[in-house]
């Protein structure tokens, strides 16, 4: 168990390291910088900058330096300090503009997972165990609309029903009183009575996903000699069901979350632009649009890390229930 | 009873059945799977709506009339009883009149039914060029009377048909899809054809790379890439930067899809054979080993392009991949965005059931080929 955690360890810290350097590749990408942006918005103001004033911003925020020099400038400073840098457009510390918005994903994230896991973990049994019967067959149909409709588009079809059926506009995290106030039960249920819709747009495909797999995982195990074995000596059949095959075919649906993670990440920033959530998402957008380097880069970067996180721990759930992986030392 | 006993004609069939050709085995295995073949006439239903887009949109996609802004869908009719009482047939739109909406404090255009205007087939319209090329100045459909308004899908904020504009949107959408994944498909062939055949260190890299890639999530990736293009290119330039970008995560896929079929085939003994025969490696890739997976590819190939038309349309429905003029179903539903807009304009959101349609058709293809390039399977 113990060379196991360190290989994953180490090469999860070659992956964030991976991360953090395309991140800020791909932000020092603009063939502009911020500050030719914000001059050509002074200038559309009609003000005048001058190139002496010009410079000496330059300097401030290091922009004249080569690319590796630059890099280590911003890394060095997140993991000497955790300083992410200062957000142009905010004129703000990054830091403080998003961890509120960076837990807001990972509890929306979250709570997409548990919700996935606990629907598609007995419709995938039920489809399974009724092959062909009207169940399986909703089931089916349910898996291939979730793979085709882009929950961009599920989003606002949610919206525009709640919109015309209940008056209501869905979207935000919390009501405007509720915003800045610290967690209580009041808080927390009226979060619940906003996140409900985001979290079912986000768990619905790969919901949809998840029955499938179970229900092919199950199949296989299903056929296996053991289950007549236990059938034979007369135990009850969900025994004979959910006591066994179930149990085996839970495995490789816990390795799915390191696939399912990335997409999931992917879909609440869309998702979260839609429904205005006050998440990650809308934040990176605007960041990127306004050439906001520090923000972008520190988000594009957190929510890489995030995933890699995400996905070691559930390499370790799936090291913890499967001795196999366990024993075996690695991949 | 045995064999024996039975006369001779029962025993033996009456004509030895031809042998059937790999090809004709994946057919007859493909027309099995009945969603399939449908979806193969859906696919090629959009594909010849994208090819001759101009031809069967009645008008361009940048006409706009502020006459009819938000116009309702008119639908399509075909019969109708006249003044007389007699039956008549022919394509009509119903015309519109203008109300009032007290609530929003603005005017709407809702179906008049008193009103009817003709539609013709074949109609003449200004001149104008299919494909770019072929100059024609006739439309598949279009309105007889000149001004009078043809919104069979309704009309966006700035009066343009959306039908007209779907169908454009169906063109770029559709090759976007198609052009990225051809140019996965060539990283994919070649970085994933490298690593398979030779394996080694390149392999392991060109592996940890693809697992690397393959761990992050991609809409930031694609959005940070996306922002960095520089703004005064034109949209021709972005539509195919746009491209390029979506098809550098893409090819990760085709890549182990083809590094998988050169590790299976490389041990496999016809190949060792035309080795050992001193053919160069070259040779027994392109004459051995390429005809022994290209089914695979093209079903891979087939499965990887809903992803790519997914992964545009979210692009340019957050405003980052293509711009105005250029017309794709992202674009299209980003002018959906707005709740209030899409509550007293929904048929704005009819681009998004193309996409919904596309994307299963292209799945359940795919699934097929899949199934059909291994006809010995199961």
């Amino acid at each position: 168990m113990l060379r196991f955690l360190t290989t994953r360890l180490i090469s999860m810290v070659l992956t964030i390291w991976a991360v953090s350097f395309v991140a800020f590749a791909i932000i020092q990408l603009p063939p502009g910088d911020y500050l030719t942006a914000y001059m050509a918005r002074i200038a559309a103001e009609g003000e005048r900058v001058t190139a002496a004033e010009m410079e000496a911003m330059r300097q401030q925020y290091g922009l004249g330096d080569p690319f590796l020099i630059q890099y280590w400038k911003w890394i060095s400073g997140i993991f000497g300090s955790g300083d992410f840098g200062q957000s142009f457009e905010w004129k703000r510390p990054v830091t403080s503009l998003i961890w509120g918005r960076l837990g807001n994903s990972i509890l929306l994230e979250g709570l997409a997972v548990l919700v996935m896991w606990l629907v598609a973990l007995p419709i995938g049994v039920y489809a399974a165990v009724r092959k062909y019967s009207l169940g399986d067959y909703l089931a089916t149909v349910f898996g291939f609309l979730g793979l085709a409709v882009p929950n961009f588009l599920f989003a606002l079809v949610l919206m525009y029903l709640s919109y015309v059926w209940f008056g209501t506009t869905l979207g935000g995290l919390f009501s405007q009183e509720f915003e800045r106030a610290h967690w209580s039960l009041p808080r927390i249920w009226d979060f619940f009575s906003h996140a409900w819709a985001p979290i079912i747009v986000l768990a619905t495909a790969g919901t949809a996903q998840l029955i499938r797999i179970m229900r092919a995982n199950l199949l296989d195990e299903l056929k296996k000699p053991y289950v007549t074995t236990a059938r034979a000596k007369g135990l009850p059949e969900w025994k004979v069901i959910v006591k066994y095959p179930v149990r085996v075919a839970l495995n490789p649906l816990v390795s799915t979350i390191g696939w399912l993670l990335p997409t999931l990440v992917s879909s609440s920033v869309i998702v979260s632009v839609v429904m205005s959530l006050p998440t990650a998402g809308p934040l990176l957008l605007r960041s990127l649009t306004s050439q906001d380097m520090y923000l972008a880069g520190a988000i594009i970067m957190l929510l890489g890390v995030l995933t890699v996180v995400g996905t070691l721990i559930s390499d370790l759930i799936l090291a913890w229930i499967d001795p196999r992986i366990r024993h075996g030392g690695g991949r | 009873m045995t064999a024996e006993t039975l006369p001779r004609e029962h025993v033996l069939p009456e004509a030895v059945p031809v042998r059937e050709s790999q090809a004709g085995l994946m057919w007859r295995r493909f027309r099995q799977h009945r969603l399939a073949v449908w979806s193969l006439w859906i696919v090629a239903a959009f594909y010849f709506v994208a090819l001759f887009a101009e031809f069967l949109a009645p008008f361009e996609p940048s006409a706009y009339n502020p006459r009819y802004t938000y116009a309702a869908p008119q639908g399509l009719h075909f019969s109708y009883t006249d003044e007389e009482g007699s039956w008549r047939f022919g394509p009509y739109v119903y015309g519109y009149k203008v109300e009032i909406d007290q609530a929003a404090m603005r005017r709407t255009f809702v179906v008049d039914k008193e009103v009817r205007h003709p539609v013709g087939f074949f109609v003449e319209t200004k001149p104008y060029h299919l494909l770019g090329i072929i100059p024609m100045n006739v439309k598949l459909f279009g309105p007889t009377e000149p001004r009078a308004p043809l919104y069979i899908l309704g009309a966006d904020r700035l009066g343009r048909d959306l039908l007209s504009r779907l169908i454009h949107g169906t063109r770029i959408s559709l090759s976007i899809g198609l052009i990225g994944v051809v140019l996965s498909l060539f990283f994919g062939v070649i970085i994933g054809g490298f690593s398979g055949y030779y394996g080694g260190w390149f392999d392991s890299v060109v592996q940890r790379v693809i697992e690397f890639i393959r761990s992050l999530p991609t809409i930031p990736l694609w959005l940070g890439l996306a922002a960095a293009l520089p703004r005064d290119w034109s949209s021709l330039q972005i539509y195919f930067a746009i491209t390029v970008i979506l098809s550098l995560i893409g090819w990760t896929e085709l890549a182990r899809v083809v590094r998988g079929r050169f590790l299976a085939l490389r041990t496999e003994d016809f190949v060792t054979a035309a080795r050992l025969d001193g053919a160069s490696d070259w040779r027994v890739i392109t004459r051995h080993m390429v005809p022994n997976f290209m089914s695979h590819i093209i079903a891979a190939t087939t499965l990887a392009i809903p992803g790519m038309i997914l992964a545009e349309t979210a692009l340019s429905f957050l405003g980052l991949g293509l711009q105005a003029p250029i017309v794709s179903w992202g674009t299209l539903l980003q002018e959906a965005q707005n709740i209030r807009t899409l509550a007293s304009a929904p048929w704005l959101l009819l681009p998004g059931v193309a996409v919904v349609v596309a994307i299963l058709a292209l799945n359940f293809l795919g699934d097929g080929l899949r199934d059909a390039a291994d006809p010995y399977g199961r």
